[in-house]
């Protein structure tokens, strides 16, 4: 009953937001998806779940019985009601900041690489290895071989508007 | 520190973090949609396959239309001065079976004897019978050998697809051939779609050996013709492992295939030699007509599609009306008349000029093209992840195949794997179909530098595979995710700039109509629904808007925009604009005729020559060209000798170059 309160045109424009996203992973051509492939689908819509988050979202928009398949009608009316009430807020910068430096107990202004990879993938909702070893690749200084976090949010942050 | 702080801030930064990275999976995604829709959408200019139910609605009749300009070109060039049969024809279907006839064998043996090596030449220098020396030299002289020499431990497969891709495909095919020679039981070939001469036209093989080989270019084609048409189709292990290049369908039958000979199916894109005179297709279209109406919406066996063509048909129910306007200019005097000699005439049951289809639909299908069906099957199947099995009309030739009917072969001849190949993937390989199926993609980089690995496969004891990946880089220094991203999204945002371009009068016209108010500016979704319909490229163009083209400040789009980073590299002839473009979007296809149509390779045409050619695309096009606007378009161009016309340079004029690029080579 929310979704009255929105003019038509701007529900559509959300509508074919999600409808373009979702697309992109259709590959059979069926209006399905991966449900794999859900978070990066949330997230690339301006969305920032954690993933506890994304897995109740999930379990509202998976069948009856799991398919493996998430159906573009199921999908819509959720992401739609994600978008709008703009649930999963962006981080703003300084909050992220904030959070390694919190970890930069020493408040050197740089983390070394054991340390962040102890937090990242022993505390909160851990990194895989993979993804620890992805984000080290972009975030170490190579000639000192650390990470200034402060231009590595600077940096990623100009990546992520572009 | 505090526990839960930590865990706040773990949680925080994950949180970002995984929202970038799903960012820059959905540009690395989109971008790869990009790569795959124009490269099929190029397939697909020359294989255009529509389905047809029969009245009997017992079999489905493949229909196929070569790209309209080229099939155009090809069936209205003829040679000039009469002396010679038409030259298209004398390169692609040579009158003559060589392979059968004994005289032209030995003239090929004596020819080869008689092939002078120019002095300048510094590359290997092969000797028969060959031996490891020679193979080694050739490997030297390419690159280095990964997993050993072929050997009976150590046996060899490769999937198809040995040309088209890249500027050195004759090099690789004679190393291929070389250790075929030397090694012929440890090393096998499979055919692949593109080791088809007329896929070659278009993808870039023919103009490569042409170029490479001035005196003897056309023979090579002719002969690697014949060669191409003999590789095997496919290959089974030890009773238990298929590989095929692109997969199955459901009428995929190994013991029908195992009959088949396999050299008549010269390409997928026209039907082999068949009896049938032209009286005979006429009566049969109109009987098709008849017929194929009665049938339900489901009669093309056509799963509707997303994806759309690269062709304005009509969508399934009506496909029966589309054969109807197959109208009697089937019989059109276009066509070639047989050869002298032959006894069938030439394979030309594919369409006239226009796009419309010709549809034959005999109560039975003869054999020819039940054979022709299983090759194209074979040769350009994908696999899907759901049931079933369905027309491909993404590529427009062999069909999508579901796990079902995956399961169903590989338990009718007691197999236990497919391994396939035909599509890219970004790791090199990958699995489907409950691990039944493995795709398996060797050239990494493929679309683009840090595009992809590639990989290639080891079946070890009890044939377990095992995955082997590398990726060749140019750069010393590992490039971030986000910098592999970032390059190969720009060179394919930079090749949908390209055709936007090029169908810029188009689009203009449909732009300008919703645009009333001549403000320059139109909706997202306007803008959207007009690209879409003009470029008939199924991709995410909303969320690829921002990066096309320029928003106002109201959130319309600024539609012109989308052509300020791309211009013509040099002043064109006197050409009108929206020619221009269309010479664009022609003009490898042109490149490819008039390569064909120089005789000595010397880059020159005849006046006439060049004439003929501007009149007949002049005229496929529906434009009013005249003879003086030809003399003079002729003149314009630079001559290099009296009356002849150097078409790279007429054709370098329509070559598109983006703005940035020159800016940046200025700049240095």
């Amino acid at each position: 009953a929310f979704l009255l309160s929105f003019p038509e045109a701007f529900v559509s424009e959300v509508h074919k937001r999600i409808s373009n996203a979702f697309d992109v992973f259709d590959h059979e051509f069926n209006h399905t998806v991966d449900v794999r492939e859900i978070g990066t689908i949330i997230r690339s819509l301006g969305s920032f779940p954690t993933e506890a988050e994304l897995h109740d979202i999930i379990a509202e928009v998976e069948e009856e019985e799991p398919t493996g398949y998430i159906r573009f009608e199921k999908f819509l009316p959720t992401m739609t009601k994600v978008l709008m009430e703009h649930k999963f807020r962006p981080i703003p910068d300084n909050l992220l900041l904030q959070a390694f430096e919190v970890l930069d107990q020493q408040k050197r202004g740089y983390l070394e690489p054991e340390e962040l990879s102890k937090y990242l993938m022993q505390e909160g909702e851990t990194f895989t290895q993979e993804e620890m070893e992805e984000m080290l690749s972009a975030a170490l200084d190579p000639d000192k071989n650390v990470i200034f976090y402060k231009d590595f949010v600077g940096m990623m942050t100009i990546d992520d508007t572009q | 520190m505090c526990t839960y702080i930590a865990m706040k801030a773990a949680i925080l930064i994950q949180r970002w973090y995984r929202r970038y990275i799903a960012r820059l999976e959905m540009r690395r995604r989109y971008t790869w949609n990009i790569f795959q829709s124009i490269e099929y959408a190029g397939e697909q200019d020359q294989l255009q396959v529509k389905p047809h139910i029969t009245a009997q609605g017992s079999w489905i009749l493949f229909c196929i239309s070569l790209s309209s300009f080229f099939s155009f070109m090809l069936d209205n060039f003829s040679q000039l001065n009469g002396k010679e049969p038409d030259l298209m024809s004398r390169l692609l279907d040579p009158a003559v079976d060589t392979a059968v006839d004994p005289v032209v064998e030995d003239q090929r043996q004596c020819r080869y004897e008689h092939i002078l090596v120019p002095e300048s030449y510094s590359g290997p220098h092969l000797s028969f019978p060959l031996s490891v020396t020679d193979t080694n030299a050739l490997l030297g002289a390419f690159k280095e050998q990964q997993n050993g020499l072929p050997s009976a431990e150590n046996p060899y497969i490769f999937n198809g697809d040995f040309v088209d891709r890249g500027k050195k495909s004759i090099e690789i095919i004679i190393i291929l051939f070389a250790f075929l020679l030397l090694y012929p039981d440890h090393m096998h070939l499979n055919r692949g779609n593109h080791e088809d001469h007329i896929m070659n036209l278009r993808y870039g093989f023919t103009k490569e050996v042409m170029q490479k080989y001035k005196t003897h270019g056309r023979e090579i084609l002719q002969l690697l013709q014949d060669v191409f048409s003999l590789l095997p189709i496919a290959t089974i292990i030890d009773n238990k492992v298929l590989v095929v290049h692109g997969g199955l369908s459901d009428h995929t039958d190994l013991d029908f295939l195992n009959t088949v000979k396999r050299h008549k199916v010269k390409s997928a894109l026209r039907l082999p030699k068949c009896s049938v005179d032209r009286k005979d297709v006429r009566t049969s279209s109109t009987r098709q007509r008849g017929g194929a109406r009665l049938h339900s919406p489901h009669s093309t066996g056509h799963v509707p599609h997303r994806r759309k063509g690269h062709h304005t048909r009509p969508s399934s129910s009506s496909s029966s009306s589309s054969s109807s306007s197959s109208t009697p200019s089937v019989c059109s005097p276009h066509h070639r008349p047989p050869s002298p000699g032959t006894p069938c005439p030439t394979s030309m049951l594919q369409v006239p000029f226009l796009d419309s289809i010709l549809s034959l639909a005999p109560p039975q299908p003869p054999r020819d093209e039940l054979e022709w069906k299983q090759v194209v099957d074979v040769l350009w199947s994908d696999p899907k992840t759901q049931n079933g099995c369905s027309p491909n009309s993404f590529r427009g030739g062999g069909c999508y195949f579901g796990p079902d009917v995956t399961e169903q072969l590989l338990r009718k001849h007691g197999l236990c794997l497919l391994i396939r190949s035909h599509e890219c993937k970004q790791d090199g390989y990958e699995l489907c179909h409950n691990g039944q199926v493995i795709t398996i993609f060797s050239a990494s980089n493929y679309y683009e530098e840090g595009s992809n690995r590639g990989a290639y496969v080891k079946l070890g004891p009890e044939l377990v595979p095992h995955f082997f990946q590398y990726q060749v880089s140019r750069c010393t220094r590992k490039l971030t995710l986000q910098q592999r991203v970032s390059v190969a999204e720009s060179s394919a945002l930079k090749a949908l700039q390209e055709k936007l371009f090029a169908h810029r009068s188009e689009l203009m016209t449909a732009f300008q109509q919703h645009d009333v108010n001549n403000t320059g500016k139109i909706s997202t979704a306007e803008w959207t629904q007009v690209v879409d319909s003009v470029l008939r490229l199924d991709l995410p163009w909303r969320t690829l808007r921002p990066r096309l083209v320029q928003l106002a400040p109201d959130g319309d789009v600024e539609y012109e925009s989308c052509f300020d980073s791309i211009s013509l590299g040099q002043p064109i002839p006197k050409v009108a604009p929206n020619l221009a473009e269309t010479l664009c979007r022609y003009r490898t296809d042109l490149e490819i005729i008039f390569n064909i149509i120089d005789k000595d390779h010397s880059g020159q045409i005849s006046i006439e020559e060049f004439r003929q050619t501007w009149k007949l695309f002049s005229s496929h096009l529906n434009m009013d060209v005249d003879d003086k606007a030809i003399d003079d378009m002729a003149r314009s161009i630079d001559f290099n000798k009296d009356g002849s016309i150097d078409f790279n340079e007429f054709l370098e004029a329509f070559r598109v170059v983006h703005k940035l690029d020159i800016k940046e080579q200025q700049h240095g």
